[in-house]
């Protein structure tokens, strides 16, 4: 007797559209993510997305759920006029780093300083990825990118910003956590603070936002398995691991 | 039926909510902080939602969720803060979102004054956001059509999906008037099938957006947008006309300066010079087939525009009377406010070749 059972298909979060994304980008997996905590949550039908101005500016196609495309850095200011006129609905924004942390940095501070409802999924690569790599905020001191080609000066553009601290320093803000996408345990640690960030939002704690340190191969100029050295090498130890902030029941993790 | 006292920008904000407005995105900036304040008082009354936002550009784009989530949602500011509007206004154009934003404008440019203008007029008929856009503009010249106004804004808005300007300047706002709140007639509005309010797992995801991936496609989706363009140029074109028949001297003005206008008109028709005004109430799309016609009767002798500008509107009457007759003009800018005399004297010297 044989049987046949489905041990893995893709989550119905996501649509069939075939994702643009560069060989070894991590924003797959980070959206494969996201779809499938809102499946599992029940929550897809209920849901309503805010895509961001950058790579992921394609997510509206990519999600399986309504889904709005915000101006550059101003997601969470779309979600916050979403959530306030459905307020029992789960919205969350995707967001990278330069339209978070650069020019949408007073949408993203006063969002989480009102406690707004939603849920912020912020991918931190380091590098302006769509416009080919220019120097983010959030780019070390030191990495070389096309607008700072000798390397990131501290003296010239100052130090990298850590958003989930920043955003954690605010009351509005539920919960913060920082992951990584590069290995199994950090996907399924990530999975689980996705979860909870929707969950949270679900039960109205205010502000939820995970921070997810990811690669760019195309633009850090470096091979998949050799972006993710880097990233363990350089990025952990100045964006360390692990929740920043925890509001709720059971409170703060170390 | 019963008159009140009322303030233009709190009438503004009333007639808002008695058109179904329940969502109101804000900064404050002088002189237009009575519409914010207002609707912070009475919009929870109506189980609506007024947030102050911290900027004018989150404000807009605020506006721009609450519009695709399907409400009826407004913003109103002043002119420096509605230049940030800008990227939020043709974003919504793009993605095709009914909104109503009201402008009580002052002096600039930059800082400029809290005193009333009309220096916006270009930002407000040509777009002042990127790309190929239009959107409806309606400048009211009291605090009765200033409520009216926009109250019928958001019909306009819903009809075409495109976000609608009322554009007044701060005299309107700020000063109280004699109005009635009369019930003014309703559009049949298709169903908003479009919005972003979650599948309920009972039909196809909805998407808002504005960006194409090919020239080809943006093309389709601006062409799309002129189609719409067209059709407010068909039905939304409204203006008023006073004066005499026969006139030799035809004003062109809107908003405030309609009604100095109309008391230099006095002083001249005294003096023996006969006059007629068009006051255009639709700024975009601009009353400019009437004003032609206006300028062509042999009794007009020459079309002479007032702003509280140095110079905006005058464009578009020149462009109306494409040189059929003279075309004069006379401002005042930077919250001057011209008397109907200085007005009189202007047109009079013009119209006598002085």
């Amino acid at each position: 007797m044989s049987s046949v059972s489905v041990v893995y298909a893709k989550s119905l979060g996501l649509t069939d559209k075939p994702m643009h994304y560069c060989p070894g980008c991590t924003h797959g997996l980070v959206h494969k993510l996201v779809a499938e905590c809102l499946v599992e949550l029940g929550e897809l039908e209920n849901t309503v997305g805010v895509a961001p101005v950058g790579c992921a500016g394609y997510a509206y196609d990519y999600f399986n759920c309504d889904m709005q495309q915000a101006a550059h850095g101003r997601a969470p200011a779309v979600a916050t006029g979403i959530k306030r006129v459905l307020p029992d609905r789960t919205v969350f924004t995707y967001q990278g780093d330069g339209d978070l942390a650069a020019i949408g940095t007073a949408e993203i501070v006063h969002a989480a300083m009102r406690g707004e409802k939603i849920t912020t999924i912020f991918i931190n690569n380091a590098i302006y990825g769509m416009t080919g790599g220019q120097m983010a905020p959030t780019t070390l001191v030191g990495q070389r990118a096309t607008t700072a080609p000798q390397g990131r000066d501290p003296g010239h553009y100052g130090y990298p910003i850590r958003m989930a601290e920043l955003l954690s320093t605010l009351d509005g803000t539920a919960y913060a956590e920082r992951v990584t996408v590069v290995d199994l345990p950090h996907l399924n640690r990530a999975k689980q603070a996705i979860k909870k960030a929707f969950t949270l939002q679900r039960e109205g704690a205010g502000f939820t936002f995970v921070e997810v340190l990811s690669i760019c191969p195309t633009n850090w100029g470096m091979a998949p398995l050799q972006a993710v050295d880097w990233l363990r090498e350089h990025m952990i130890p100045y964006y360390p691991l692990g929740v920043v902030k925890d509001s709720s029941k059971g409170g703060e993790r170390a | 039926m019963k008159k009140e006292l009322w303030k233009g920008n709190e009438a503004v904000a009333q007639a808002a909510i008695n058109a179904g407005c329940r969502y109101f995105f804000g900064y404050p900036i002088t002189p237009q902080n009575e519409i914010p304040e207002y609707m912070a008082a009475h919009l929870p009354e109506v189980g609506g939602c007024f947030l102050q936002s911290e900027s004018e550009v989150a404000a807009i784009n605020m506006v721009y969720g609450a519009a695709g989530a399907g409400a009826r949602v407004m913003t109103s500011s002043s002119s420096p803060g509605i230049s940030l509007k800008q990227e939020g206004i043709t974003y919504l154009v793009g993605s095709e979102l009914p909104a109503v934003i009201v402008n009580a404008m002052r002096g600039g440019p930059g800082l400029g004054t809290i005193q009333p203008a009309q220096g916006d007029y270009f930002q407000a008929t040509r777009g002042g956001g990127n790309g190929d856009y239009r959107t409806v503009v309606l400048a009211p010249s009291s605090v009765q059509e200033a409520a009216d106004l926009t109250a019928e804004a958001f019909d306009i808005a819903d009809q075409y999906r495109n976000p609608v300007l009322v554009l007044m300047d701060g005299m309107i706002g700020q000063m109280m008037e004699a109005m009635t709140w009369r019930p003014l007639p309703r559009r049949e509005l298709p169903p908003k099938t479009w919005a972003t309010t979650g599948t309920g797992g009972r039909r196809e995801k909805n998407i808002i957006n504005s960006w194409r991936s090919s020239g080809a496609l943006l093309e389709e989706h601006n062409l799309h947008l002129a189609e719409k363009w067209r059709a407010m140029e068909a039905r939304e074109v409204r203006w008023e006309e006073r004066g005499a028949e026969g006139a030799q001297l035809l004003f062109v003005a809107y908003g405030t300066t309609a009604r100095l206008v109309a008391g230099a008109m006095e002083q001249l028709e005294a003096r023996g010079v006969r006059c007629a005004l068009l006051r255009p109430i639709s700024l975009w799309p601009y009353p400019a087939a009437r004003l032609r016609a206006l300028a062509e009767q042999p009794s007009v002798r020459a079309v002479f525009a007032v702003e509280l500008s140095l110079g905006q509107m005058v464009e578009d009457v020149r462009l109306a009377v494409e040189g059929v007759k003279p075309v004069g003009f006379f401002g005042r800018a930077g919250g001057a406010i011209p008397t109907p005399r200085e007005i009189a004297e202007h047109a009079l010297d013009f119209l006598e070749g002085r």
